[in-house]
């Protein structure tokens, strides 16, 4: 029991030192492959809830997870910008520094919040949730400081990492939602795609101040 | 029920494959309407089955009225759809490609909202809602324009920001349930905690519910989650524009009120209430202000159906049986009015060749019918007498008045300070000298008669039966 536990929040624990490494890489590839490294171990973490929770179904989201965004979405978004030509240095909004104290605010945030108001619950879900919401909520400041369409899509498919990790960690919850999630994040990567390539046509960059002019409504 | 139920969300999905390798849009458009209708009557057979819940489908009073409520606009607005396509077919801003396109995802649309509606497992009700706004996004950024791409990618990052909120919330509130239901589907679905909603954990129902505000809330469009709201409306079809407003709106508001009943069930909960009080008042104010500095038609309407979200939501934070009532009234009432302005939008924009509204001047002369029309929506969703949304919006800020005298302030000033905009708005766009272009539309009058004259109908005379759900709907909700 106590290595489950142990184990468990070392995969949730080496997921958020990810979401920190993702906040300050300002390098293109570097982003992708810790993003990738962040999914394997999601699938390492949802595997391992699998084996001590006896509930075989999660392999299934745990394939997924290695399969989809520990391979082939990395892979796929490499390709892309290889042949978009944008690979270089990715411009960050606000300067690093700031973002990581930002980071380590939300993450203080996260587990003071869920580690008080689940008093009630079992230590695996509480901890393991708040973990999982101080990757959501990182995935969603590198949303922020981000302006390359490319490193936003990173941002978002991180916090969704963190939200399979709470659903994973939510004991029996049904694997209806976790395929749903799963599947989501398919068609995520589907419009993205459809979005990166439009804007490109358009602007010949992917980065999102070029879009910023756009406004329907000022003038 | 099963049966019913399965054909309410079976039939828009079939459709929506079939018409998705049917060539020419003629062909396509027809089915459109088609499959709606036969999606209509599915809709008003619920009327005669049980109501009754499955570990997955449910249907109650509180669901019935919204089920034919978004199959009835549904099949209108895709009766506008077919002579609005037609129109960008000519002018070619769409190819017949992007436009079978369209009418799958029209239909896959219609088919996701009523999966969120009919769902009883809040697992299932999170993916109908994903999945509806994932198609429009899509559906926003069809023409491709530039400043459309700008909406869809707002609209993309701010829906999935929101819808991932609403997740986690949706993880919490399983997670309040497991201890009194039992791990597994039961502490999914939704009659189940209702039932058991005095046992669940309160702090992670405060928790879960305040993720589900923000999370759902943005789907709604309640300020300061609103941003990409008028920006979706604005760039994507006018079709798409009636349903956004129409019906999304009131499908996440929808799912927002299920999880109010679970959360007010529970003696030691936080209050939904003055939360919801507070983000319904802060969109009804801030939208009614923002009317008076558009200069784009279609957005003038997202902000005024921002100003409405905030002022239901307002409704259902005062809570009570008569608030309720007024809430519910104004949703359909709302959805109604509010689909008809934008089918008339929709070809006044294509008459004009323009949405902005300093191009379009002199709608009288020009374009009596479509004039009226407009003049109608805008004095209906304005609050003038004797239409339906007048009622709603009397009964909610008397209410107010009669409880918290001092709170219906805020309300009424919303209100009137919108009602300024609009009236002015449309005194704009209706007289002065005429401007060029005037291209001649062929207008189907048939939904924006349908919808107004519904409203007008409910503003005068609500049949009992009809008074007997919105109370027992209202009743669900305490």
């Amino acid at each position: 029991m106590n290595h489950a536990y142990d184990v468990s929040h070392l995969l949730a624990g080496l997921m958020l030192v990810a979401s920190f490494s993702l906040l300050y890489q300002d390098r293109i590839f570097a982003v992708l492959n810790i993003f990738a490294a962040q999914a394997i171990l999601l699938s390492m973490a949802v595997g391992w809830e699998a084996w001590t929770q006896q509930r075989p179904h999660l392999f299934i989201t745990a394939a997924l997870a290695l399969c989809l965004k520990g391979i082939i979405i990395p892979v796929a978004l490499h390709k892309m910008i290889v042949r978009l030509g944008v690979h270089r240095d990715v411009e960050q909004v606000v300067g690093v520094g700031k973002t990581l104290l930002l980071g380590l605010a939300l993450t203080s945030l996260s587990l003071m919040l869920v580690l008080k108001i689940t008093v009630a619950a079992d230590s695996f879900t509480r901890e393991g949730l708040a973990l999982a919401l101080a990757i959501i909520l990182l995935g969603m400041l590198m949303m922020i400081t981000r302006r390359n369409a490319v490193t936003q899509i990173v941002g978002f498919m991180s916090l969704e990492n963190g939200l399979i990790l709470a659903a994973t960690g939510a004991r029996g919850m049904p694997l209806v939602v976790e395929v749903s999630v799963a599947f989501s994040v398919l068609i995520a990567l589907f419009v993205f795609a459809v979005f990166v390539f439009r804007i490109r046509e358009r602007f010949d960059s992917v980065d999102i101040e070029a879009l910023e002019n756009v406004r329907g409504d000022t003038k | 029920m099963m049966t019913s139920v399965a054909l309410v969300i079976g039939i828009p999905f079939l459709s929506a494959a079939v018409l998705a390798v049917v060539p020419g849009y003629r062909a396509s458009a027809a089915g459109n309407v088609l499959a709606m209708f036969a999606t209509f009557l599915a809709g008003v057979s619920l009327l005669f089955v049980d109501a009754g819940a499955s570990s997955y489908v449910i249907v109650d009073d509180m669901n019935i009225l919204f089920i034919i409520l978004n199959t009835l606009v549904g099949l209108t607005t895709s009766v506008f759809s077919a002579s609005y396509i037609g129109h960008e077919i000519e002018t070619g801003k769409l190819t017949p490609l992007f436009v079978r396109f369209y009418h799958a995802m029209f239909l896959g649309m219609m088919g996701s909202m009523n999966v969120a509606l009919t769902a009883n497992n809040i697992g299932l009700m999170w993916v109908g809602l994903e999945m509806a706004t994932l198609i429009t996004v899509v559906m926003v950024g069809i023409y491709r324009t530039p400043s459309a791409i700008e909406a869809a990618w707002k609209y993309f990052i701010l829906g999935s920001v929101g819808i991932s909120l609403a997740f986690f919330g949706t993880i919490l509130i399983y997670l309040a349930g497991q201890k009194a239901l039992g791990e597994g589907a039961p502490a999914m679905t939704w009659s189940l905690l209702q039932a058991a909603a005095p046992q669940l954990d309160a702090s992670l129902l405060n928790l879960a519910f305040i993720f589900l505000l923000i999370g759902y809330g943005t789907k709604v469009g309640l300020a300061p989650l609103h941003a990409w709201l008028p920006d979706a409306h604005a760039e994507g079809p006018t079709p798409i524009s009636a349903v956004l407003s129409g019906l999304l709106l009131n499908v996440a508001l929808y799912a927002l009120l299920r999880f109010k009943m679970i959360v007010s069930a529970h003696p030691e909960a936080i209050d939904p209430g003055p939360v919801m009080i507070v983000m319904g008042l802060i969109s009804l104010i801030f939208a009614a202000f923002m009317l008076y500095q558009r200069r784009d038609i279609k957005r003038l309407f997202a902000y005024s159906s921002i100003e409405h979200m905030g002022l239901i939501t307002f409704a259902f934070g005062m809570g009570g049986p008569l608030a309720n009532f007024a809430g519910l009234l104004h949703m359909a009432m709302h959805s109604l009015t509010k689909s008809a302005i934008f089918f008339a939008v929709g070809h006044v924009a294509q008459a004009k060749g323009t949405q902005r509204i300093a191009g379009i001047r002199g709608l009288s002369v020009t374009h009596p019918g479509l004039a009226i029309g407009l003049a109608v929506g805008v004095f209906a969703i304005s609050g003038l007498p004797p239409f339906g949304v007048f009622m709603s919006e009397f009964l909610i800020i008397t209410t107010t008045f009669a409880r918290e005298p001092w709170l219906a302030i805020f309300p009424a000033f919303g209100l009137l300070v919108g009602f300024g905009a609009l009236l002015w708005r449309l005194q704009d766009l209706l007289f002065g000298e005429p401007t060029e272009p005037a291209h001649k539309v062929s207008a189907s009058s048939v939904p924006l008669i349908i919808h107004l004259g519904l409203v007008l109908i409910a503003g005068i005379y609500l049949p009992p039966t009809l008074v007997g759900w919105f109370e027992r709907a209202a009743e669900m909700l305490k």
